[in-house]
């Protein structure tokens, strides 16, 4: 009885600690969640002495409209999908963030300038460039597939396929895959047929996919080896394959790019702290300093040639960036007004399909 | 307390201190009632927040929607009324009537007025709803809304031409009610046409009647499986010598304690393709490297792993049942000339009916809004309509169709309660 005692209060008292963290941060875990705890959180509690609490989630978007409309909101700052931060920002569910209060770069541009054209919105303060990209095993997959149309050739390359459990991305890649150029894919979405054409080409290997929702899967799947080649987040492949030594290989063609933003939901218990913390992380010596923990682009032009080496100490991380030359040639930025648009009609129709 | 025991008088019984017995009993007695209401209070207090208020709520939210009529304003909690130019006009006209210049007119000074909120975001999610696609319509033409002129109707089509969609405006209409049954039409795979008439959705979006139905089956099939594997090891438990029955009890109540993410994932890296399972089968030559089962992310997988998840609740109260049942019942069956398989069906088996259904009750509504196992291991085809409704609460933050869907379910299962209580006797429950 008395050790149930000591027990629960203890308990009562970590649970207590948490609850009186300065700052709570959410974010999508594993190794991204690493490299901001390295680049932002880690400085930002020396600069300012406060705690910060990270705390995961396989789509931060989601808790924010619960927490706000309940009043009870728990995250000061969150990040987020372009297509998420317009839609929530629109819904009046976020705080707006003032982009002069943003700093300058090193030579002076106002951050206005200095951020990639679109990082900054009414809501939202961009920190990274990510892609979706596919990647396979090399010891299971035999030969070496190179186009899209290969993750869809289930001939040429047998084997199961992860793809994410939701209609972003899929529809798109199926488009390219079935000869789309990148250009037309969004415009051809726009239209019943194109939507039909994407699904029948998903239909085509839907029997052999196995559907992953956290980031942290798909190097999970390919490294079990239940199945050959993936959809995943570009950063997550490349911690595993340089990290961790994993024999995975990302195949660039038909990568589809997108921000990943910060912003702060209405109410947040710490909204100022939040802003410093937004701020300070997305000066250009930290944007710099996250790609140095995984392979994501900064939003800020400048900090682009400050980008080294990872922290290996040896890789030169820039030919891993999804902005980086040769990984362009066929890349298609994810169109977050189409999203905002149809991401529920979308994924109404992407769940009968999978139920049916 | 009042002393029955010492009548005082002939006619009216007293207490001893000279008031009339009946009386006194009263006061005593409404004492000890509210004493004991005292005592229930604070969980009638907690029932009532934490269940009756939020499940009122849900429902309440099931049938309305009211962000085409009025905006809150989340910062300050203020409500302001919103289209009323253009609802102004849906009263006077009837359904499918032409939008006409005085139509459009109200809509432009309606986006306008939006824009000065900032409720248009608002408005186009809920409209988006209906009408797919018109979220975007709204936010890009109030931004520009008040610098439109008239003839309002030709400045908004050349803003854009989805404004003369018949189909959008029959949303507007239909949202600028403050109740409505649309979600609940939305939920059983129903929706208006541009004249306000029901019809079915096309076949590649319906999806709820089929996952009702499928949710419906394999809560079944589990509540079955759950039965037929709870049953042996219940008798064993209520039959064994006690030392050996409490080890076995722990067997199956270890499990219960275990997190249930925990139990769930390893019934992955068992049943995976490159799984235990698989790798022992493959290795004893039962199966060939290729043709590995497929055992979860499926339906499969949703019925293996549900089924141990809710196996506890099926061997409980049916040991609770057995444990007191006199052995003696089934030897004097077998002495008397029955078969083991008779006297087991006619005498012990309904014996056990209490438990099996109180086991049954309980598994098949567990199972019914199963939520963490069939998104962990169904794949496609395991999922069950509480994997939609957690779509619409966190994903498309369409509240008011999950509402609706867990508005269905909880009528589903209320009717299956009274069809439960007709055909069993909710008397014969017994859960320990």
């Amino acid at each position: 009885m008395k050790l149930t005692l000591t027990l629960s209060t203890a308990l009562v008292a970590v649970a207590g600690s948490v609850m009186a963290n300065d700052l709570t941060v959410m974010s999508w875990g594993g190794a991204y969640g690493k490299s901001q705890i390295e680049a932002y959180n880690k400085p930002f509690a020396e600069k300012t002495g406060k705690d910060i609490a990270m705390v995961d989630a396989d789509n931060p978007a989601t808790p924010i409209k619960a927490q706000v409309e309940a009043g009870n909101v728990t995250i000061d700052v969150a990040d987020v999908e372009y297509s998420d931060a317009i839609r929530l920002c629109d819904e009046g569910l976020l705080e707006e963030i003032d982009v002069s209060s943003l700093p300058a770069a090193p030579d002076g541009t106002p951050a206005e300038d200095d951020f990639i054209g679109g990082a900054l919105t009414d809501c939202a303060v961009a920190n990274i460039v990510w892609s979706t990209v596919y990647a396979y095993n090399t010891e299971t997959v035999e030969g070496s597939p190179d186009t899209m149309a290969d993750f869809f050739d289930l001939e040429a390359f047998p084997g199961k396929r992860g793809l994410r459990k939701s209609a972003k991305a899929n529809l798109e890649m199926a488009l390219i895959a079935d000869g789309v150029p990148a250009a037309e894919v969004y415009d051809m979405l726009e239209t019943d047929e194109g939507v039909d054409r994407a699904f029948a080409k998903l239909d085509t290997i839907k029997d052999s996919v196995v559907w992953w929702e956290a980031g942290a899967q798909p190097p999970q799947l390919l490294a079990d080896g239940e199945v050959a080649m993936s959809t995943a987040y570009n950063g997550r492949i490349f911690n595993a394959a340089v990290g961790e030594g994993q024999p995975f290989e990302i195949v660039w063609d038909g990568q589809i790019m997108d921000f990943d933003l910060f912003v702060i939901p209405k109410g947040a218990p710490n909204k100022d702290l939040a802003l410093e913390y937004i701020s300070f992380a997305t000066d250009t010596q930290r944007l710099a300093d996250q790609a140095k923990w995984i392979s994501y682009g900064p939003a800020r032009v400048s900090s682009g040639p400050l980008v080294g080496l990872y922290q290996d100490g040896k890789t030169e991380m820039a030919p891993h960036m999804p902005t980086a030359e040769a990984n362009l040639e066929n890349a298609l930025v994810n169109n977050f007004e189409f999203w905002a648009d149809r991401d529920t009609e979308l994924n109404e129709r992407f769940n009968a399909w999978l139920a049916n | 307390m009042a002393d029955i025991s010492s009548p005082t008088g002939a006619e009216t019984l007293k207490t001893a201190d000279g008031r009339p017995l009946k009386a006194a009993l009263a006061i005593a007695e409404r004492t000890a009632r509210r004493r004991a209401f005292l005592l229930v209070f604070p969980l009638l207090l907690f029932i009532l927040v934490t269940f009756i208020l939020p499940i009122g709520q849900m429902l309440m939210r099931s049938v309305s929607d009211p962000r085409f009529i009025e905006h809150v304003d989340l910062g300050t909690g203020e409500v302001t009324p919103i289209m009323v130019g253009l609802r102004g006009w849906f009263d006077e006209n009837p359904p499918g009537t032409e939008p006409d210049e005085a139509a459009y007119a109200a809509l432009a000074a309606d986006l306008a007025h939006l824009r000065e909120i900032r409720a248009q975001g608002n408005v186009g999610t809920r409209i988006n709803y209906i009408a797919p696609g018109s979220r975007s319509l709204f936010t890009k033409s109030a931004r520009r809304a008040a610098r439109l002129e008239a003839p309002y109707k030709e400045a908004l089509l050349d803003l854009d031409e989805d404004w003369a969609d018949p189909e959008l405006w029959q949303a507007m209409r239909s949202a600028s009610t403050r109740y409505t049954a649309d979600f609940y039409l939305a939920a059983i795979d129903r929706e208006r046409d541009s004249d306000g008439a029901i019809q079915r959705v096309e076949d590649e979006r319906a999806i709820y009647l089929l996952l009702f139905e499928r949710t419906l089956i394999l809560s079944i099939v589990i509540t079955l499986a759950t039965m037929v594997l709870g049953f042996p090891v219940a008798f064993l438990l209520a039959t064994l010598p006690l030392r050996y029955s409490n080890v076995l009890m722990i067997f199956v109540l270890l499990p219960f304690w275990t997190s249930l993410l925990v139990r769930t994932t390893s019934w992955i890296v068992l049943l995976q393709s490159q799984g235990v399972v698989n790798d022992l089968a493959v290795s004893i030559g039962l199966l060939a490297d290729e043709n590995r089962l497929q055992m979860i992310y499926n339906q499969t997988g949703t019925i293996i792993a549900m089924t141990h998840i809710l196996l506890p609740f099926m061997i409980l109260p049916l040991y609770s049942v057995m444990r007191p049942i006199d052995g003696s019942y089934v030897r004097a069956a077998r002495s008397l000339g029955a078969t083991s398989w008779t006297a087991f069906r006619r005498i012990y088996l309904p014996l056990t009916i209490p438990g099996i259904a109180a086991g049954s009750l309980l598994v098949f509504i567990l199972a019914v809004g199963y939520y963490i196992t069939p998104a962990l291991v169904g794949g496609s085809s395991g999922q069950l309509i509480s994997n939609l409704v957690a779509f619409h609460m966190q994903k498309s933050l369409n509240w008011s169709l999950a509402a609706a869907l867990a508005g269905l379910l909880l009528g589903g299962i209320l009717i299956l309660y009274w069809l439960y209580d007709r055909l069993v006797g909710i008397d014969n429950l017994k859960l320990g």
